[in-house]
């Protein structure tokens, strides 16, 4: 078998009209960072830079013909990722940008279901722009604003300097809400450290996780701040803000008998996987000298062993789920019921 | 024995074809290589998507990342067929009397003989374009089934339907099938005479490759550890009939098929690079290339059925001699 080539991370730009794509997209493009980009965009529209590696495609979703309502992928991705992979050398990563209204789901599914995408790229991160004056009427008028922020793993509360600090407190604790598992960047004019975007490899179980800390940190009373910006309180379950109908539930517990949890994993992912958007969690298996890292978009679901617990850590599990109409009372009872005696 | 002649090339080879008895082979990087005393190229696109060789083996029709759908001559002459600005060309397909097929995002578009160019609009993207054998007929592959038109001529197109997305398209060589690959690791196919539908499943990868025995007895395709070869002799197809497995591998699969053209023997090119040759009756396998640096991804027999030009993806292309 000829030597397989390295896997190319993509990275995908989500966010409303006018919440700073454009802008952040721009920048990747022109700024050093010692990276070179091949761009997908639905538009060329106000990309202005010249570059015969900004290909435009029009979304365009496929649903799979196996029965599961979920399983969808974008079908110009496909196609698109596949020319361009075709021509490797020129590039040494992949970034989506995707219209303001589309769904995140099947751009981040594509690249695990299609198995020529698969083999030849990765999945970096999902980045989810948004404007922080206009986050509370876009709720109010579509799920897909939602959807993107529950989808994220990185986002990027641009426009700061256009709200008061309680607004942007208000909003900041509502995108929280969404989704706790996702680190937060405020910024205006979409003046994000490019690092704190590209080669996050939030997909990577390897990785994923490991630089988390909201995440790692859940309910604990104390809170680290990597990232510069400190987000002390979090809103986990469900909201108290109007217009939100995702919720997020984090499950901890002790250590998991694999012989009860993998069932219960995959029975949760198969039945509630329309309605999980991400789930993220390390598991702490009986018997087992290594962390094992899980996470799932939809019904497509990831698990592997990640590193040896080290001395001192404390042997949990903690398990992260976001979507819509999940019953957490089932869910909390269930994965309870998995853990060793 | 088998000789073969080796061309070492940089980039993936999209298609491997003879134009006037040369072999050719065009690569993803919009290059065009030809074996014609000496190695010869020419550089036609800026990225090329599709390639095709008409009829005749006159002329490759090729598409590209440029927007340019060009023909290229035996000799390396460039014409332009026609250019669509910035948009990517994903397939091109060569028809009776010069004209040609192409696809842009949604639409379809076919230069007559005239030089009219007439363009057929869908709701999805128009995936793949075959015309038919005879008359002046394409079908064009896209989400939930396929559409035929009638370019020269004023009316509706029909509609083929079946759930899922439809990504590569041929006619039978006798016009009464149209078999689709799909994004779902099968095949479809219609009988045009009244729709019957048929479904070929099975397959552990997408299928990429088809290709048809001479007088279209047989339906070879890649996209198993075999080459899949389905029966087409009864007036149903394949309906109820398990295909021929050749050229079973363990530790590989096939990625690229090519039925000879006087033969019921295949060409079967496979994902460590490579080439058998197998036959129908006795399922016997010759092996023509004992492997390469890349997956196969298009080969072609000469008209007198002697010599095999392949492609790979990682570009070392050649020509076997089967004479020796």
């Amino acid at each position: 078998m000829a030597q397989a080539q390295a896997q190319i991370p993509v990275t995908v730009l989500t966010g409303y009209l006018g919440a700073g794509k454009t802008t952040l997209l721009n920048r990747i493009l022109s700024e050093s960072h010692g990276r070179r980009y091949a761009v997908i965009v639905n538009e060329f529209g106000e990309i202005g830079i010249d570059n015969d590696l900004i290909v435009e495609s029009d979304e365009e979703i496929y649903e799979m013909n196996n029965g599961c309502v979920c399983c969808t992928v974008r079908g110009d991705l496909i196609r698109t990722v596949e020319g361009l992979m075709r021509r490797p050398g020129r590039f040494d990563a992949i970034l989506v940008e995707t219209t303001g209204l589309a769904d995140p789901a099947p751009v981040a599914q594509t690249f695990f279901m299609d198995d020529d995408v698969r083999s030849k790229t990765k999945l970096d991160a999902v980045v989810a722009l948004v404007d922080a004056k206009h986050l509370p009427l876009r709720l109010k008028d579509s799920k897909e604003a939602e959807d993107q922020i529950a989808f994220a793993d990185v986002i990027v509360l641009n426009k700061t300097d256009l709200v008061s600090p309680e607004d942007l407190a208000k909003v900041e604790a509502t995108v929280r809400a969404i989704n706790p598992a996702a680190k937060i960047h405020r910024t205006e004019r979409s003046g994000v450290d490019l690092k704190e975007v590209l080669d996050r490899g939030a997909f990577d179980l390897s990785r994923a996780l490991e630089n988390d800390p909201h995440f790692l940190d859940g309910d604990d009373d104390h809170h680290h701040d990597h990232d510069g910006h400190d987000h002390g309180h979090h809103h986990h379950g469900p909201s108290d803000i109007h217009d939100v109908t995702v919720k997020s539930i984090s499950l901890r517990g002790g250590e998991m008998d694999p012989k009860k949890f993998f069932p219960w994993i995959e029975k949760t992912t198969q039945m509630d996987g329309p309605n999980i958007l991400r789930l993220k969690g390390v598991i702490a298996l009986r018997n087992d000298p290594e962390r094992y890292v899980v996470q799932a978009v939809h019904m497509i679901l990831e698990g592997d062993h990640q590193r040896p617990w080290k001395d001192g850590e404390k042997r949990e599990t903690r398990l992260v789920l976001i979507g819509r109409d999940l019953d957490e009372e089932r869910l909390r009872r269930t994965f309870e019921a998995c853990q060793a005696a | 024995m088998p000789t073969v002649a080796p061309l070492d090339l940089t980039g993936h080879c999209v298609t491997a074809c003879w134009l006037d008895d040369v072999p050719h082979f065009a690569l993803a990087d919009g290059s065009v290589h030809r074996l014609d005393n000496g190695h010869k190229h020419v550089q036609a696109h800026d990225g090329l998507l599709a390639a095709v060789a008409t009829e005749d083996n006159k002329a490759l029709i090729t598409g590209g990342e440029d927007g340019k759908v060009l023909s290229i001559a035996a000799n390396g002459a460039i014409t332009t067929v026609a250019e669509a600005g910035r948009k990517w060309v994903q397939a091109v397909a060569p028809g009776p009397q010069g004209t040609v097929a192409w696809a842009v995002g949604k639409s379809a578009f076919v230069k007559l003989p005239d030089g009219k160019v007439r363009e057929f609009q869908h709701a999805r993207t128009a995936e793949a374009i075959a015309f038919a054998p005879k008359g002046m007929r394409i079908a064009v592959a896209r989400y939930n089934g396929a559409t035929l038109h009638f370019p020269a001529a004023q009316g509706k197109p029909t509609e083929l339907e079946w759930a899922g997305a439809h990504k590569m398209v041929t006619f039978s060589p006798d016009g009464q099938f149209l078999v689709t690959a799909m994004q779902e690791n099968a095949l479809h196919g219609w009988k045009l005479v009244d729709g019957k539908h048929m479904r070929m499943t099975g397959y552990p990868s997408k299928v990429k490759s088809l290709s048809w025995a001479p007088k279209g007895r047989w339906l070879a395709s890649s996209g198993a550890p075999a080459a899949i070869v389905w029966p087409f002799q009864a007036k149903d197809g394949p309906m109820g009939k398990a295909p021929l497995e050749l050229g079973t591998r363990g530790d590989s699969s096939a990625t690229a098929v090519c039925f000879h053209p006087a033969d019921e023997i295949v060409a079967i090119g496979y994902a460590d690079g490579m080439v058998l040759a197998a036959r129908c009756a006795d399922q016997r396998e010759v092996l023509l290339r004992r492997g390469g640096k890349g997956p196969v991804t298009s080969m072609a027999w000469d008209k007198a059925g002697r010599r095999l030009a392949f492609g790979s993806e990682a570009g070392d292309c050649g020509v076997v001699d089967i004479s020796g």
